[in-house]
């Protein structure tokens, strides 16, 4: 076992998708805790695909594909909150219809040009392979801003979440903090996607806190084990989808669900009252 | 002197206006009920004392010891609070973040202040448990704690008792009561007349317009109060 371990990080693009992988479950993790619990977690579902779309786009330009994705994400992260805060439009379905849209953009713009092929499996699935050394840097950068800017607005963030009417009478910009937080989701997700696919990077999103809701009491206490959560699941899958040769955004997610299963259990036995 | 004081006030919901001809003053130490029917712009006059939302024409001004973001506010609770995963002094702590300014963290006076109100709300020995886990009751006195801690001079309380039982609203009333004894200032959104009536030293009656603005006494005897009494009685 250990050997295998020794060999895995012999060969160069495991290291790599090793740590990328890390800080993105890390980022997702605390992230996902303040979206699961604003009822925002389509908009990490909805940003995944927009970000297929815009990938495929780039791939078939032969555009950079991160430098196309990670702005065209933004704009569309900027679109979804204005959509989920509006109650004139009908939020979840206009959610729907933009991810399906940029999903069939980018299945039609990838088929067009070279058929159904493995980029487009690999889009969609993700790719143990698809990390480079400068998504490594990127991905430094970014989790380094989303762990500075936890720790800096750590409890404005909690008033932002937890109550927003109240914050924005205390004199907090809430509009500010949300557009921030979907601006790090956003990046979050485009850098993750490759890795663990387009239709399941919004799992990094949502489970970890799901999973930590059902046995915390605090607040603190669901962003620390959504945070360990994540970071422990990743590498768990990753480790398995070496050893046993599965797809590793595949695996990762079955490592989530099992640990999710384990914390309803722990919850329900421990008769924490459960949360949607 | 004055605390709060509207002047000729238009306000608008989603493009409608709501409120209308609207000028009252509020006192420091003043029991103010807001009463009217859904849709009468109670919540759309309650947000713009806030800041929450802007003024169409008129004005409100605040008197020289209070500012905008020295207002305790009690807001409706969202399902989404009431499965929140925090514990009660979190959630009380937050009350503090007006006075914290630019500091990243809370100071040893910040929690000093959340224990302090806690206490006051007779909620200290539940400061560890979990939001989501007290009764409607409990948590609205949590809730109460925080405001607490963001003012010593006005709450802002809307449809506070929705939600609760009987005797949770008996308590909730006195628990409120003896804080305006204490000097701070009440201004509450209510539906609740006969409450209202029994409670405040002030009444508000809101359709649109003001139909009544004065001291609870004279709104018993006022025609708005007489036909709102009168319905009240009919349905009970």
């Amino acid at each position: 076992m250990l050997e295998a371990i020794q060999a895995m990080f012999s060969y160069p693009f495991l290291t790599r998708a090793l740590v990328v992988g890390l800080l993105i479950s890390l980022c997702a993790a605390l992230l996902g805790v303040s979206l699961v619990l604003k009822r925002y977690a389509m908009i990490g579902d909805g940003l995944s695909h927009v970000g297929f779309g815009a990938l495929a786009l780039a791939a078939v330009m032969n555009w950079a594909p991160l430098a196309v994705a990670v702005p065209v994400v933004i704009i569309a992260a900027f679109f979804l909150l204005r959509i989920s805060e509006s109650r004139r439009l009908k939020g979840d379905s206009a959610i729907a219809l933009i991810s399906t849209s940029s999903l069939a953009i980018g299945v039609m713009a990838v088929s067009l040009t070279s058929g159904m092929n493995t980029d487009v499996n690999n889009y969609l699935f993700g790719s143990i392979l698809a990390m480079s050394s400068a998504d490594v840097v990127l991905s430094v950068i970014l989790s380094v801003v989303v762990l500075v800017l936890f720790l800096l607005f750590y409890s404005r963030i909690f008033a932002v979440t937890f109550d927003e009417s109240f914050a924005r009478a205390t004199g907090i910009p809430t509009g500010a903090y949300n557009v921030l937080i979907a601006v790090l989701t956003a990046v979050t997700i485009v850098l993750g996607m490759r890795m663990m696919g387009a239709l399941l990077i919004s799992a990094l999103v949502i489970f970890p806190a799901l999973s930590a809701m059902r046995v915390c009491k605090s607040f603190k206490g669901v962003m620390i084990l959504a945070a360990c959560i994540s970071v422990v699941c990743f590498l768990i899958g990753l480790l398995v989808s070496y050893l046993f040769n599965t797809p590793t955004g595949a695996t990762v997610v079955i490592a989530d669900l099992v640990v999710f299963l384990l914390c309803c259990l722990a919850g329900a036995l421990r008769g924490v009252k459960r949360s949607a | 002197m004055a605390l709060i004081t509207c002047k000729d006030l238009v306000l608008s919901y989603e493009g409608q206006v709501v409120v209308e001809d609207l000028s009252f003053t509020v006192n420091a130490g003043d029991y103010l009920c807001i009463v009217g029917e859904n849709g009468s712009g109670k919540s759309t006059l309650m947000k713009s004392i806030l800041g929450l939302k802007t003024v169409n024409k008129g004005s409100i001004t605040f008197g020289d010891s209070l500012k905008q973001n020295q207002i305790g506010y009690l807001p409706q609770q969202t399902t989404l609070q009431r499965d929140f995963p925090a514990s009660v002094f979190e959630v009380t702590l937050s009350g503090c973040l007006n006075r914290r300014r630019l500091r990243p963290y809370y100071s040893r006076a910040d929690k000093n202040r959340a224990e302090d109100n806690l206490h006051r709300m007779g909620m200290a020995e539940f400061k560890k448990k979990c939001y989501r886990e007290l009764s409607g009751g409990q948590q609205q006195r949590v809730l109460l704690a925080r405001a607490l801690c963001a003012t010593e001079k006005l709450l802002l309380l809307d449809e506070p008792v929705a939600g609760l039982d009987p005797m949770a609203t008996a308590e909730f009333y006195k628990i409120i009561a003896s804080l305006n004894q204490e000097g701070i200032t009440i201004i509450m959104v209510s539906h609740d007349i006969r409450a209202a009536i029994d409670q405040a030293s002030h009444i508000l009656h809101l359709r649109h317009r003001p139909l009544f603005f004065g001291s609870t006494q004279d709104y018993v005897n006022s025609p708005a109060g007489q036909e709102f009494l009168k319905g009240g009685r009919s349905h009970a």
